[in-house]
């Protein structure tokens, strides 16, 4: 799971108010190379939740100098750009989980991918 | 099969072109013309289009060669003369559509064109430009005239993307399954949803990921979620003939890989579309399905219910409590609310509505107060059976009382109670024993 999706995804617990963002508990990340693409991440940039964003990044020990709130100008900061870049589409948990913030309710992560599956009384 | 006028508006419109059709434009026959684009815009077309072969400039036209020869001198020269300079290599080639001509007589068309005030030289392997002779002999194979209906002369410009069909068919893919896309629609539905370079998409019934494979070649990044927890994962019986289970490298992930557009990979999920997990913001440039029709794949989603639906492979449905017959009705209504409410304003939603045809009527397509229906395209399936390729925009944000509208939508009727769909589907196979069989074949002709 990369954290430009985790950073798209909210619990949906029944009942549950506060359930953004969802909680990492990694016990395996990888580091996956991909192709940089400036613009890309400037278009993505708008649609995250930035303080979701440094939250994962530090739950997974990986935030290194990334700034607690977006600096202005970033479209030509390249720089920053790919740090961006390596954070929403290069960490990637393999395993873990997700948990709700507000319930405690986890939804596994394996062979990187989320299963957010309810049961039926969660429904 | 689907409709080339609608993947060639949507291709306009993402140059923000209209489509502009001259005089007597017949939609049925194989010549268009079509006026106010430029080359560039041409070029950005056939880079798309799988549904066009070839595209020209257009110089001359006529019903007879005479014709074609006034209409060709009264070309401008100097938009000829760029082409027919001394120093370059052309060729002509003869179009005959609906007809076989003997080389010969190509040979002496081409010859009849000696009017033409070319300066350079033919090179028949690489020349830098090539003109076409198009004749159109009709559509009707039974009945192929002498002489041309109509004949075109035009400065070629690009090929359409067919090529692509051939090269992401299904046969070679590594990772397919019973109901996987063919690659044809797949990359017209990427068309009719407008996606461009630096999209995201989302596919909330991916399946094995046949739509996105087409979205990533043409530069969106892609994800996706399913309910069915083994095709997500790979695992579970092969579709393929010889095979009985799937290998390790079967998953959308490797699809991607096998075409080269690893990179466009986001992510996929295990997840039930009727409870969606996604912010409720403009996360996604594109939504595009196919969502089950409960013939192939059932129909379903979590939560308790006494009838459950008995899926192939129910061992493995550990990770799915308690199976509840998702109603057909129950799918539009959530997905066409999805999109509303994450869809990027102006951008698009496209899906295939299943149809029992003697039913049919176009009330019955979804409708959504923040999606306006930019069309709606039939595939026969079978004599009482049909799918429909529908293209919605999204045109406003969903306001509160937008969703509570659509549960009494009137157009949905006709796909509620249990899988009502897939018993009108049966009910027309009434001579075989009505158990679920792998028919029809579902093609993308």
């Amino acid at each position: 799971m990369k954290l430009l999706t985790h950073n798209m995804l909210t619990s949906h617990v029944k009942g549950v108010t506060k359930g953004y963002p969802l909680l990492i508990k990694a016990t395996e990340v990888k580091m996956n190379e991909v192709e940089f693409n400036p613009q890309f991440v400037s278009r993505m940039i708008p649609k995250l939740e930035w303080s979701a964003l440094v939250q994962a990044a530090d739950e997974l020990g990986q935030r290194q100098d990334l700034p607690g709130e977006l600096v202005p100008d970033y479209e030509k900061n390249e720089d920053f750009l790919k740090k961006v870049h390596r954070l929403l589409l290069e960490v990637e948990v393999i395993e873990g989980c997700l948990q709700c913030p507000e319930s405690g309710r986890e939804f596994p992560i394996s062979r990187g991918i989320p299963n957010m599956l309810l049961s039926e009384d969660e429904a | 099969m689907c409709s080339f006028v609608q993947e060639i508006k949507a291709l306009l419109a993402l140059r923000g072109k209209k489509f502009q059709p001259i005089e007597n434009f017949k939609e049925k026959s194989p010549f268009w013309c079509l006026d106010g684009l430029s080359e560039e815009d041409v070029r950005g077309i056939m880079a798309r289009s799988v549904c066009a072969k070839s595209a020209f400039e257009l110089w001359g036209h006529g019903q007879t060669h005479s014709e074609l020869r006034t209409s060709l001198l009264n070309y401008p020269l100097e938009h000829m003369s760029p082409f027919m300079e001394k120093h370059s290599t052309y060729r002509i080639n003869v179009y005959t559509f609906n007809k076989t001509l003997e080389f010969t007589d190509r040979i002496k068309k081409i010859d009849a064109l000696d009017y033409l005030p070319f300066e350079g030289t033919v090179s028949l392997k690489s020349p830098q430009h090539v003109f076409c002779l198009l004749e159109d002999y009709g559509t009707d194979p039974n009945d192929i005239p002498d002489h041309p209906y109509y004949i075109y002369f035009g400065r070629w410009i690009g090929d359409g993307q067919r090529e692509l069909i051939r090269s992401h068919s299904v046969k070679n893919r590594h990772f397919i399954g019973n109901t996987s896309m063919d690659a044809g629609l797949s990359f017209i539905m990427a068309n009719h949803a407008k996606v461009k370079e630096n999209d995201v998409v989302f596919d909330p019934f991916v399946g094995t990921g046949s739509l996105l494979v087409a979205c990533s070649q043409f530069g969106a990044y892609v994800c996706g979620s399913d309910i069915d927890y083994n095709t997500i994962h790979g695992k579970g019986r092969s579709s393929r003939k010889n095979q009985k289970w799937r290998g390790p490298d079967e998953n959308i992930r490797a699809n991607l890989r096998q075409y080269g557009t690893e990179n466009m990979y986001l992510d996929v999920m295990v997840s039930d579309a009727s409870k969606p997990v996604w912010r409720e913001a403009a996360l996604f440039d594109a939504i595009i399905t196919d969502p089950p029709y409960g013939i192939r794949e059932s129909t379903r989603r979590t939560g308790s219910h006494k009838d459950t639906a008995k899926p192939a492979d129910e061992k493995c449905y550990s990770h799915v409590p308690v199976s509840q017959a998702y109603h057909l009705s129950d799918i539009f209504t959530d997905l066409l609310n999805f999109s509303a409410h994450r869809l990027v304003m102006g951008e698009r939603l496209v899906y295939w509505l299943p149809v029992y045809r003697p039913d049919y009527s176009e009330e019955m397509v979804p409708l959504h107060p923040c999606l306006r229906l930019i069309s709606n395209s039939e595939q026969t399936l079978s004599s009482h059976t049909s799918r429909r390729l529908i293209t919605m925009e999204k045109i406003k944000e969903p306001e509160e009382q937008d969703s509570l509208a659509l549960g009494a939508d009137p157009s949905l009727s006709p796909y509620q109670g249990h899988n009502a769909f897939r018993e009108k589907y049966f009910s027309g196979v009434n001579k075989r024993s009505g158990k679920e069989e792998n028919k029809p074949e579902v093609n993308g002709e």
